[in-house]
């Protein structure tokens, strides 16, 4: 073949500078695409592929530099470029669809001017012209009523939308490259399909080369033709994209592979080690019972189902569009499920379907406009003072965001011990010998106790949520989007260490997420949910293998990369 | 929109409302008679008193005396001061040589402030930005009269390009050092407001996204950087000139103007309650009719507030 | 049908050895533990600023609990004869109109200046801080009530609220002493100066209102007062502490224009305002400019240092400035 690469990354050392050292970022990354290509790279947070991606473009952020290493594009080295060369460069030869829909535009500026803007100053259309072809592009973008949108302001765009002129914006100039960094990863799993599909046509059409950064495996070898993998700033694998997902050489792209949910969900080899866990799980939730039904003091019947909700609804008055109008919003509509002791009942939604709703109402952090939620038995809305107090201890919430969960003024001991003092339990020597245990439950080294939330990863903060979830010995945990914001590796390691917990203790999960494919390595039962409303209420295998509803289908098959292996 | 305005222009009712009746409560409480303090040691008849008490409605409760007041201020009808004359001319006399001076001194601070403030946001670190920094700090930590005096001082009296004290003659070139002076203060604080802001915005996403657009530096500055980055300076500049008004104190006594700071504080040393009252009024609407202004204006230069 | 593979994208498998792959999630034990306020201050310790204003205000400590560490001289023994006196042996700035020694009276000074200061900021900070914990924690009518109450008191200019009030002060007590003088003041300044506190204290307690910690304390069933006090309230003051340094300096600077425009301090006191004050005169007709640039050097020094703390105690608190 006598094709020339559009693009060749050579041994390319990127460095950030704090205080006069150099932290290197990228080492010695090496990177082929063609034109036409799409490849990807692939990583976790911190592992330098977006330091790449920007390497390229020139626009590295603050400190940033190139330190060493050739980039060429179209036969010529661009490392080194002055900042009127990358600036040609940009737009019509290399073009950008950042990360972040929300914070990539700019809101004081209609997004039709946005758009023209790269058609002036790139030369391509003046005046009329240009309105015409960002009418043009926006239409090609995927969005209806252009000329309307044109003249809109992005906040009044959703997210999905805001991407689509993200796209529009960054092969407006036909750019022979297109870096797409993280382009869908904001957004919800449906719409994130939509907008990957219409992204890979257009560029296909096009033949633009895409250059696709992704922590997601899965997606980068349904949508790339090679995968490159980095960690850590180096790459470690590279390679044909199905060769990579099937045949993982090194031991990172192995774990990677196993970890990475959309894929590992496919594989459904700890099903025999999964019914062994519940079993257990549902024999210690068993014992737990028997003890509550005679034990005094706690508040429980020791029902077989210990969460029972039932017709729970919450409207929302928002203020409408003249001062005494209010709006209704029905953020949740009489939905109704249970918990079964020992087990793990999952909520799913996209963002706004009412399922975080849902989970504050349970933990009775939100009062319900109508509806009950009985906990083994006992109304929750009913229970008072110390009875109330006797409820708290035994549900327990972890929630999404592992950098407000913790209050960053408490270190790690004072945090986990904070529920055990509020409830006086113990003395202080007992104490601390509980958050030991607690620690070394979730897996973490009793040093850590005198250290601040600020100083640990996301996923330790997780496990220092869970144990200070645990401290109580509750019986249910709310686990409100828990693992959406980890890594897919830490992802992996606290979902394990969930399911251990659960065997171990006997706990309930109710299990929010937004992400399908996390369902099947946990629940038991699922329940979708949708503008409020549940949609599709059955068990994991049963929605997986068989869904009832539409929707339901349309989430499972927005699941990036859940066919390649079964199909290819 | 509309309803935006309206409730912003309702909740500026009880604002006029509380803040005169503070400050009617404050002059009230002095001690001392006030009438004894208009004829001063000249002896006069108790019925000539009470005549002027009632004629200023000093032998009214305190409550009614300030509706009284308000009843006349709608009609701009302030009453007389003790020297006679009515407050409204009094105040029709001062007030555009005070609005000429601060907004003067406006002009001044946002175009110099605003330039400074650019340009020393987008050379962050560098010796521009570090000379304005220093200059900024040593402009708020001197008192405004000590600038007064040594600028009246060098370019007044020694230099001479000035002349020291204002007097009768308001005109653009006399204000010109008094203003400079009273912007002074100011001027520091948008110069430190509008540098943060400016170096904040340059690593915004939307300005990474601007440059990957392969627009030129020029464009991406003026276009996506400092628009955004002059929206706190914006906010500043409308509560400000309610502060430049009061700041007109120190100012006008110190170049001798006959503005309505001069007005105030000479008011205010006899306890002449109708004239404080009523310039203090005065600089309340005109604090309240800017960040009005300000906040309606904030919806033309920022569009997602605008359904608010 | 798999496409054959163009050159430089062959397989590749770095070598196991050259990227170790380390336990995905350690920790590092190594350090020592940091709270917010440790790394703070370990911001702090790297900035010159700090330093500067630290050892300023160290030697104003030092001045304020001594004066007569530095002088002999007594501010007070004013005589006539040595009015407008040169420098001379102890009186190393020599003397005002009064005859009084300008160098005693600067160091005197400080006291009056730097206690309407760092009063003013008290009251401040403490009456912002609760309106606004409050306004922002409790919402509602209570919301409505102090932000509409603040919005009348932030509607006067505060320098014409504070002369307004002090003239009624004035006719009361036209001679009140040190403390009568300083808390006129102090109260006059503290009347007006609360609302900016309470709407900066107020926006961050809505803010960290919403963090996750706190509904998780609420889960773990802490009360109300519990959850205000012990995790918004210590995550919620950073913006308060840094606003309230700035503005004690602003405070002793409008102490000073007070008591220029004769409403400040009573004049039997000595205080950098009064001296700057009654220095105007000499330099109006340009007899003396030395006579006031003593105490207002002393008077910038200290705002300055103030400022700069503030600035650089921000700068440590700032999250953007320092690592995840």
């Amino acid at each position: 073949m006598s094709l020339q690469p559009l693009l060749e990354v050579r041994d390319l050392d990127v460095s950030f500078y704090s205080d006069k050292k150099a932290i290197p970022a990228v080492r010695g990354a090496n990177l082929t695409v063609y034109p036409g290509q799409t490849v990807a790279i692939v990583g976790e947070s911190g592992s330098g592929k977006s330091t790449t991606a920007h390497a390229i473009i020139g626009l590295l952020p603050g400190t940033g530099k190139i330190v060493g290493g050739e980039i060429i594009f179209d036969g010529k080295d661009i490392a080194h470029s002055s900042k009127k060369g990358f600036q040609a460069l940009r737009g019509d030869q290399i073009g950008l669809v950042p990360q972040d829909p929300m914070t990539n535009l700019n809101p004081l500026w209609r997004v039709g001017d946005q758009i023209k803007e790269a058609l002036v100053a790139n030369d391509i259309a003046k005046g009329s012209d240009a309105d015409r072809r960002v009418l043009a592009l926006l239409e090609e973008a995927g969005l209806g009523d252009v000329e309307r949108r044109a003249r809109q302001y992005p906040h009044e765009f959703s997210g999905g939308m805001r991407q689509r002129a993200l796209i529009a914006m960054g092969l407006a100039a036909r750019p022979k490259l297109l870096i797409a960094d993280e382009p869908t990863s904001a957004l919800d799993v449906t719409v994130q399909k939509q907008i990957l599909d219409h992204l890979d046509g257009l560029t296909d059409e096009l033949g633009t080369a895409v250059l696709l950064i992704t922590h997601d495996l899965g997606l980068a070898a349904e949508r790339a033709d090679h995968i490159v993998v980095m960690y850590r700033g180096s790459i470690v694998e590279s390679g044909p994209a199905l060769e990579i997902l099937k045949n993982p050489e090194h031991p990172y792209t192995r774990r990677l592979v196993s970890s990475a949910p959309s894929i590992a969900s496919q594989r459904l080899s700890s099903v025999k080690a999964r019914e062994e866990v519940r079993q257990q799980a549902v024999q210690t939730a068993g014992e737990i019972a028997a003890e509550i039904a005679t034990a005094e003091g706690v508040v429980g019947k020791g029902e077989n189902e210990i969460i029972v909700v039932d017709g729970l609804t919450k409207v929302f008055m928002l203020p409408g569009d003249r001062p005494w109008r209010k709006t209704e919003l029905r953020a949740v509509d009489d939905v109704s499920f249970s918990l079964r002791r020992g087990t793990t009942t999952a909520i799913v939604g996209e963002s706004g379907s009412g399922k975080s709703t849902v989970a504050r109402m349970v933990l009775g952090l939100l009062k319900p406009t109508a509806g009950t939620v009985l906990f083994d038995g006992y109304d929750t809305a009913q229970l008072k003072g110390k009875r109330q107090m006797a409820l708290r201890r035994q549900m327990q919430p972890v929630f999404q965001n592992p950098y407000a969960s913790l209050d960053p003024m408490y270190s790690i001991y004072k945090s986990i011990e904070e529920p055990l003092e509020t409830h006086k339990i113990g003395s202080a020597k007992e104490r601390e010998a509980k958050v030991r245990d607690l620690l070394d439950k979730v897996s973490l080294p009793t040093s850590l106790m005198r250290r601040y939330p600020n100083e640990l990863s996301g996923g330790q903060r997780q496990r220092v949520a869970i144990a200070r979830a645990l401290a109580l010995e509750p019986e249910v945990v709310v686990l409100d989007e828990a693992v959406s914001a980890l890594d897919v590796l830490v992802q992996a390691q606290i979902l394990e260490l969930l399911n251990d917990l659960q065997a171990e203790m006997g706990l309930s999960y109710l299990f929010i997420t937004h992400d399908l494919a996390v369902v099947r390595q946990i629940a038991d039962d699922v329940l979708v949910m949708q503008n409020g409303k549940v949609v599709e209420a059955a068990s994991v295998n049963e929605v997986f293998d068989n869904p009832g509803e539409s929707y339901t289908r349309r989430l499972l098959d927005a699941i990036p990369g859940r066919d390649l292996l079964t199909t290819a | 929109m509309w309803w935006y305005a309206a409730r912003r222009i309702l909740q500026t009712i009880p604002v006029i409302l509380g803040s005169t009746l503070l400050i009617y409560a404050l002059v009230f409480l002095r001690p001392g008679d006030p009438i004894r303090a208009i004829f001063g040691d000249k002896p006069v008849s108790d019925s000539v008193i009470e005549q002027v008490r009632a004629q200023y409605n000093f032998d009214q409760p305190f409550l009614l005396q300030w509706l009284l007041f308000l009843k006349g201020a709608i009609t701009l009808d302030f009453g007389q001061s003790f020297t006679g004359r009515d407050v409204s001319d009094l105040v029709a006399e001062a007030f555009p040589v005070t609005i000429k001076l601060a907004l003067m001194a406006l002009v001044i601070e946002a175009v110099l402030g605003i330039v400074a403030g650019t340009i020393a946001g987008l050379r962050k670190g560098k010796l521009f930005d570090s000379t304005m920094l220093v200059t900024s700090l040593l402009v708020i930590a001197v008192p405004i009269f000590v600038f007064g005096f040594v600028m009246q001082l060098i370019f007044g009296v020694k230099l001479g390009w000035f002349p020291p004290t204002v007097g009768g003659n308001t005109s653009f070139y006399n204000l010109l050092l008094p203003a400079i002076v009273l912007a002074l203060v100011s001027f520091a604080y948008i110069v430190r407001l509008t540098r943060t802001s400016v170096a904040g915005n340059l690593t915004a996403d939307h300005v990474r996204t601007a440059r990957a657009k392969g627009l030129s530096e020029g464009v991406v500055v003026r276009r996506h950087v400092l628009r955004n980055s002059l929206i706190p300076t914006v906010t500043f500049l409308g509560a400000d000139l309610g502060a430049l008004m009061a700041g007109a104190i120190v100012t006008e006594g110190i170049f001798n103007i006959p503005g309505i700071g001069n007005l105030a504080f000479n008011a205010i040393k006899r306890g002449e309650t109708p004239t404080i009252v009523s310039v203090v009024t005065i600089m309340v609407l005109v604090y309240v009719l800017t960040s009005l202004i300000v906040d309606l204006l904030y919806a033309w230069l920022d569009p997602r507030i605008r359904y608010a | 049908m798999p496409k054959p593979t163009l050159p430089g994208q062959e397989r590749y498998v770095a070598p196991i050895d050259e990227t170790p792959l380390a336990a995905v999630d350690s920790v590092q034990v190594d350090e020592a533990p940091a709270s917010q306020w440790k790394e703070a201050w370990k911001q702090l310790r790297k900035n010159p600023m700090f330093w500067v204003s630290s050892v300023l205000l160290t030697i104003l400590t030092i001045i304020i609990i001594a004066p007569g560490l530095f002088t002999n001289a007594d501010p007070r023994f004013c005589e006539l004869s040595n009015s407008l006196g040169p420098a001379e042996a102890g009186h190393p700035f020599g003397f005002d109109k009064q005859g009084c020694d300008v160098w005693a009276r600067t160091l005197y000074g400080a006291r009056a200046s730097v206690a309407v200061g760092v009063l003013t900021t008290l009251v401040v900070a403490l009456l912002g801080g609760l309106t606004g914990a409050l306004a922002g924690f409790k919402g509602g009518l209570s919301d409505t009530f102090i932000s509409r109450v603040s919005d009348i008191f932030f509607a006067i200019p505060l320098l014409l609220a504070a002369i307004v009030c002090l003239s009624a002060v004035n006719n009361w007590f036209p001679d009140r002493g040190f403390w009568g003088g300083v808390l006129a003041v102090v109260a006059a300044l503290g009347l007006f100066g609360w609302p900016q506190i309470t709407r900066i204290m107020r926006g961050s307690v809505l803010e960290v209102k919403n963090y996750e910690f706190v509904d998780a304390a609420r889960a773990i069933g802490a009360s109300n007062q519990r959850n205000l006090w012990r995790h918004i309230v210590p995550n919620a003051i950073s913006p308060v502490i840094v606003t309230s340094t700035v503005s004690l300096g602003i405070f002793i600077v409008a102490e000073a224009t007070l008591s220029f425009l004769g409403l400040g301090l009573p004049f039997s006191v000595v205080s950098w305002g009064n001296d700057i004050s009654s220095a105007q005169e000499l330099v109006r007709s340009g007899t003396s400019l030395n006579v006031m640039f003593v105490p207002v050097t002393a008077l910038v020094l200290t705002v300055l240092s103030f400022i700069l703390l503030g600035d650089s105690v921000r700068d440590a608190l700032d999250p953007k400035a320092r690592k995840r």
